[in-house]
């Protein structure tokens, strides 16, 4: 898993027919500090965060296991909301 | 998945037989403002997208989750035509870049 931030979302009606009724989100990967890391990417989510607030999600095949569809070509998912993050020293 | 628009298509008669009746076309990656980034997919198109819209891209062993490419050597798939996006928390750097 990796942390990002949802910074927007996206609308599209023509998709894959298992994409329907699935929420899709602007995601700003971030680094452990928070810091950006990478190009903004695009995520379901099945937990339903809020713009802004930090989440952490799954890439790969992995994606479609939060959705409740067997097969779906999704390659990024939002599995958790971050309430907070402790690091002892890195 | 990325953001793309489609710019072209790839016709291939001499391919890998499980590869045959799929449709190949050319994505340009975007940057959320639409701006083309340098980098360039060959995706197989499971919603009908025409050259020109912008799409969305699902890449690795994700792609191979449709009907359509399900046990098929392909890495790359377009899954979505974007409607709309909108962002809506600023870029701080921009932001004050921009002051």
């Amino acid at each position: 898993m990796n942390l990002g931030r949802v910074i927007g979302t996206i609308w599209a009606t023509k998709k894959y027919e298992a994409l329907e009724h699935q929420k899709m989100q602007l995601l700003q990967p971030l680094k452990f500090d928070l810091e950006k890391d990478g190009d903004p990417i695009i995520v379901v989510d099945t937990i339903g965060a809020g713009p802004g607030e930090v989440v952490f999600y799954i890439t790969s095949s992995e994606a479609v296991i939060p959705m409740d569809v067997d097969m779906a070509p999704v390659d990024a998912a939002i599995v958790g909301i971050v309430d907070s993050i402790n690091i002892e020293n890195n | 998945m990325i953001l793309g628009r489609v710019i072209g298509t790839v016709w291939s008669t001499r391919k890998d037989e499980k590869l045959v009746g799929a449709k190949f076309l050319i994505v340009r990656q975007l940057n959320l403002d639409y701006s083309p980034k340098n980098s360039f997919v060959v995706a197989v198109d499971s919603v009908g997208a025409g050259v020109g819209e912008v799409v969305l891209y699902a890449q690795g062993s994700s792609a191979r989750q449709t009907t359509l490419t399900k046990n098929k050597p392909v890495d790359a798939v377009i899954m979505a035509i974007v409607d709309k996006l909108d962002i809506s928390v600023k870029d701080k750097e921009k932001e004050v870049a921009a002051e």
